[in-house]
């Protein structure tokens, strides 16, 4: 309870600074609007339906995209951390594509799809596989070799040892994986919507577009908290919760 | 399995090393872990392996075990070579190896699901049975990170119990436990062991534990890892750990031991 208010008190100092230093005179209002304005934006543009739009279309782009790059990523994953083959070649291209920030991807994206939600979808998914990949070949690596070895004893050996023990002593690093995705997945969504313009349903990242395109600042601040909310809330509702009541069962990591 | 009867045990297995050998390369130098070893366990034995660190005694329990494969040399059991692990000759670890994902039910029943033609029920009788046996009936839903470690050592043992294994094979099962829980355990094992005639493999260090439990306490030494001695133990049972007599012999045992470590310890 105290951390909360302590926690609470950061922030609303942290909104009285950004107050006062707008109301300073010392910045244009057009470059630096009081949090007033921002917040007047918000509830109209919530008002107008456009901020809920927006979102809709966002998530859902998220969620395909999301889902498909994950499902990829934790095959490749697997793949890689039970076959040397596939480690020494699928695990390498992983690694190494894992470094390109996922803007990179859009130039390629646009050639191949144009202005198209396929694009879109192809920057999610390009930007969630390989981080997915590299984390659940981590923690799949990172299994304790004793389980396998109690499994083997007790008659378990190939398909019925990886279902039933290496499949289920890997799910925390699967978790974390899946969350270090969602983060990696975020961010690419974020980057293709500014960058593809496209008529099929404008999201969070064209609004924070057109707010610069407009010289609206308020909304650009406005959308950049809409934003960070979203990964923010998902953090601490689905993936935190999650992952450490896996880590406290399975015994790993330091909960 | 009839009514009322409550353990149709298989019978126990005898176990015959025949010149064992095996070794550890690295980058750096090849280790002598096992140098012609040969052992005879008898069916229902209860057989001690102690020495010091780096005699080889966790090796020859994994090759017994057949999780590793000796470098020459067999081990037949019930004049069957053992060829790989299976689940007539089960090992308990010292760090329990419980199914964290599992409840201590779920993990007594992991082996028997490898059983051909048990059914559910079966199963779920066989695992009632055996955490009675180790005491643990009340904490069947719980699940492993919620149990202290003496109590998932009990889970380890009905675990490796429930399939009816013809060997029973431990590697220091109570050399993490505090001093208390691992004497409650040494009553708890011979009180089972007089019930289930399982022949057994124990590797320990504690010379001690190995009096109390073991029919024949077998002393290694390392550099390669060698038997030396062999010593019978007729004390009559349940053994407590703390009677003057097995003190005794322990010492006994003990004051062989310190000969074969190395100058460096010595």
């Amino acid at each position: 309870m105290r951390r909360a208010i302590f926690a609470g008190l950061f922030f609303v100092g942290l909104i009285a600074l950004w107050q006062a230093a707008s109301m300073s005179g010392r910045w244009s209002p057009v470059l630096l609007p009081p949090p007033t304005d921002v917040a007047a934006y918000l509830v109209s543009a919530v008002e107008d339906g456009s901020l809920l739009d927006a979102s809709i279309v966002t998530i859902e782009r998220l969620l395909i995209g999301y889902a498909s790059g994950v499902a990829i990523g934790l095959l490749f994953g697997l793949m890689t951390s039970t076959s040397r083959f596939f480690h020494d070649t699928i695990g390498l291209l992983a690694l190494g594509l894992q470094t390109l920030p996922s803007v990179c991807w859009i130039p390629l994206a646009l050639l191949w799809f144009g202005q198209t939600e396929s694009a879109m979808l192809f920057v999610v998914i390009m930007g969630t596989m390989w981080s997915v990949a590299i984390a659940t070949d981590t923690g799949a690596r990172s299994i304790s070799p004793i389980y396998a070895r109690a499994a083997r004893t007790m008659g378990s050996e190939g398909f019925d040892k990886w279902s039933r023990v290496v499949l289920p002593a890997s799910l925390p690093f699967l978790v974390s994986g899946m969350k270090q995705g969602w983060a990696f997945a975020w961010r690419s969504l974020m980057a293709a919507e500014i960058y593809v313009t496209i008529l099929t349903g404008f999201g969070l990242g064209h609004l924070l577009h057109y707010g610069r395109e407009l010289n609206a600042m308020d909304q650009v601040i406005g959308i950049m908290l809409v934003i960070v909310a979203i990964g923010l809330l998902a953090d601490k509702l689905i993936f935190s919760p999650w992952e450490q009541f896996l880590h406290r069962r399975w015994g790993t990591g330091q909960f | 399995m009839p009514a009322g009867q409550s353990f149709a045990a298989s019978a126990p297995a005898k176990l015959s090393v025949e010149s064992v050998s095996k070794w550890f390369r690295t980058a750096r130098a090849a280790v002598h872990a096992l140098d012609h070893i040969d052992l005879q366990v008898k069916e229902g034995e209860f057989v001690c392996l102690v020495g010091p660190s780096g005699c080889g005694k966790s090796t020859l329990l994994d090759i017994v075990a057949g999780l590793t494969m000796p470098d020459s040399g067999r081990v037949l059991a019930d004049d069957q070579v053992v060829a790989g692990p299976g689940r007539h000759r089960l090992v308990m670890f010292q760090d329990s190896a419980l199914f964290p994902w599992l409840t201590v039910f779920g993990n007594v029943q992991f082996g028997l699901k490898r059983i051909p033609g048990m059914s559910r029920r079966e199963r779920q009788e066989i695992a009632d049975r055996h955490l009675e046996l180790v005491g643990l009936i009340k904490f069947k839903h719980s699940y492993v990170h919620e149990l202290s470690g003496g109590m998932r050592q009990r889970v380890a043992l009905a675990r490796s119990l429930a399939p009816d294994p013809r060997v029973l094979l431990m590697d220091e099962p109570f050399a993490a436990l505090d001093a208390l829980t691992r004497e409650h355990l040494y009553r708890d094992v011979q009180r089972i062991w007089q019930s289930r005639r399982k022949t057994i493999i124990m590797v320990t260090h504690n010379v001690r534990e190995a009096v109390c439990l073991a029919d024949r306490v077998i002393l290694l030494s390392p550099n390669p890892g060698r038997i030396r001695e062999q010593f019978e133990i007729d004390l009559p049972r349940p053994r407590n750990i703390n009677s003057p007599q097995l003190a005794e012999i322990a010492q006994r045992i003990t004051t062989d031991l310190m000969a074969y470590l190395p100058e460096e310890f010595a």
